[in-house]
């Protein structure tokens, strides 16, 4: 018993993200209820599930742009939604996302892009700067687009500057909102390995959003299973690969029937068309 | 049945144009409260200046010298059955700098530019730029918002200063160039009637109410536009059409208490 007590809180302190019994609503609608996860520092975890189930709601809860209506998020010690703008933009400033398609600043170079939080959040000189963005590019294989806007770039490039733009400030939280929606099956893996290879260089820790199953089992350490709004599932990959519930099954595997019918649910189709039975 | 219905719905429709207005006011405070990390950085403003008021240029300028060779010919038609072509000068330069200049300046600017900010910020909300930023802890208030509106506020009586300019060498152009009215009468008389407090610096007001005006109303349309093309598209009509309705009518407002008695 006393070994047990000891590893909760080792696991505990060594957890940067910590989300208990966390409960949220819009209006009267839930969207996640009694939400549990703990994400040790320094692994790359999964929360996978639907479009609709709630991963990105959980993931603004991270980010401090909702509030849970029971429970909380803690981060690095902190309860998110307690904290006061100052609190939460000082811990924003420790955090970085990133959005499902990228969300550059249409208005600015890829340089400018980059360099947007260094010039905001700290009085380094514009040489430094200068170097400091050439080498988050560099590490995402970008550096000959810095003088490029965000329109010229391909989907798979725009996500790569995003992903460089990001880690500009070495954060210790990276959480990434669907990264390989709509990119073809190249920039997938180069964007999935960069996850992976920056989170483990940076010393940080990263949370993956997204229903892309193959690629995400690829890299991550831990997966979350959701499914309207509660964890269903989790564990590590190769248990994920091998489980045989079946809704883990239909998902890991692309069924089109099993737990979640093919058929959204309406009246009766030979009633609808008419058919006299 | 459907009385009660009505009731309620012009009661839901006035509750939600106050509780909008309410939103506008908040977000127009804020605005001004955010301001000051843009005044240190004054590229941030400088840039904007560059895209509304720069780039409006060329329409206003444009259009400004059409409207004073319309008033220009006229002006001379109806000045001259009274023997007073000489007036000409005067009534071209007192109808621009007064009226025509502000109002219909602020009227291109709110389809030019007012328009332009209404989608681009909308379209930054719609591809989460908005919410990027504020995930980088950098507050779009302060960021995005407070430069466009300063931009706005600056470049609107300047803008209606040069669509003015511009409108008098139209009428120049037409009345003493092309009809051939006294080139000495033309200017000493406008000269000898334009007041600088009266008149023109009650237009430089008129222009400054108008761009401020203007530019919250695209500014507050484009931040709060729901995300989605059509809800960018509506907003941008929106702007354009309430931004022309609220000139033409502070029009009037700022007319009667300017020049009632005069």
């Amino acid at each position: 018993m006393r070994t047990v007590v000891y590893w909760d809180s080792i696991l505990s302190a060594s957890a940067l993200v910590e989300i208990r019994d966390l409960n949220f609503a819009y209006d009267k609608r839930p969207v996640l209820e009694g939400i549990n996860m703990t994400i040790p520092r320094g692994s790359l975890t999964a929360i996978m599930g639907l479009s609709g189930c709630g991963k990105t709601t959980l993931l603004r809860h991270m980010g401090g742009s909702l509030r849970p209506t029971g429970g909380y998020v803690k981060v690095a010690g902190q309860v998110i939604h307690e904290l006061g703008q100052e609190g939460l933009y000082a811990m924003r400033r420790k955090m970085g996302m990133l959005f499902q398609f990228g969300a550059l600043y249409t208005d600015m170079s890829v340089y400018d892009n980059v360099a947007f939080q260094m010039r905001e959040h700290t009085n380094l000189p514009e040489e430094i700067i200068h170097d400091l963005v050439l080498m988050k590019l560099h590490s995402v294989g970008l550096r000959g687009t810095n003088d490029l806007m965000p329109s010229e770039l391909s989907g798979g490039m725009s996500r790569r500057v995003a992903l460089a733009r990001t880690v500009a400030l070495d954060p210790m939280l990276i959480m990434y909102d669907e990264p390989f929606a709509g990119l073809d099956p190249i920039s997938m893996t180069v964007v999935g390995d960069l996850i992976r290879r920056l989170n483990d260089a940076l010393g940080a820790t990263s949370i993956v959003v997204t229903h892309d199953v193959q690629e995400s089992l690829k890299i991550v350490d831990y997966v979350y299973f959701m499914a309207d709004g509660v964890v269903i599932a989790e564990g590590t990959p190769e248990a994920i690969r091998a489980s045989d519930e079946d809704f883990v099954r239909q998902f890991v595997h692309g069924e089109i029937d099993g737990p979640l019918p093919f058929h959204y649910p309406g009246r009766d189709y030979r009633q609808d068309v008419g058919l006299q039975v | 049945m459907s009385a009660t219905k009505t009731i309620s719905m012009i009661g839901h429709r006035v509750i939600n144009a106050v509780w909008r207005i309410g939103m506008a006011s908040r977000f127009f405070v804020l605005t001004l409260l955010y301001s000051g990390s843009s005044f240190r950085r004054m590229h941030l403003i400088v840039k904007e200046l560059f895209s509304t008021g720069v780039m409006s240029l060329i329409i206003i300028i444009v259009a400004g010298l059409f409207v004073g060779m319309v008033l220009g010919l006229q002006g001379y038609e109806t000045l001259q059955r009274y023997g007073s072509e000489s007036a000409l000068g005067v009534m071209v330069a007192l109808g621009l700098v007064r009226e025509l200049g502000p109002v219909v300046a602020a009227l291109l600017f709110a389809s030019r530019a007012g328009s332009a900010m209404t989608a681009e910020i909308g379209l930054m909300k719609a591809t989460e730029q908005i919410s990027a930023m504020e995930m980088m802890a950098v507050n779009p208030i302060a960021r995005i918002v407070a430069p466009r509106f300063w931009a706005g506020v600056i470049s609107m009586p300047l803008l209606a200063a040069m669509f003015s300019t511009a409108g008098i060498f139209g009428g120049y152009f037409v009345g003493v160039v092309q009809i051939g009215v006294d080139e000495g009468s033309f200017w000493s008389q406008m000269q000898a009637a334009v007041d600088f407090r009266d008149d023109i610096m009650n237009g430089v007001i008129k222009s400054f109410v108008f761009g401020t005006v203007v530019t919250l109303i695209a500014l507050f349309e484009g931040y709060d536009a729901p995300p989605t093309a059509e809800g960018v598209s509506g907003a941008t009509t929106r702007t354009v059409v309430t931004s022309s309705l609220a000139i033409l009518m502070l029009d009037f407002v700022l007319t009667a208490i300017m020049f009632r008695g005069n």
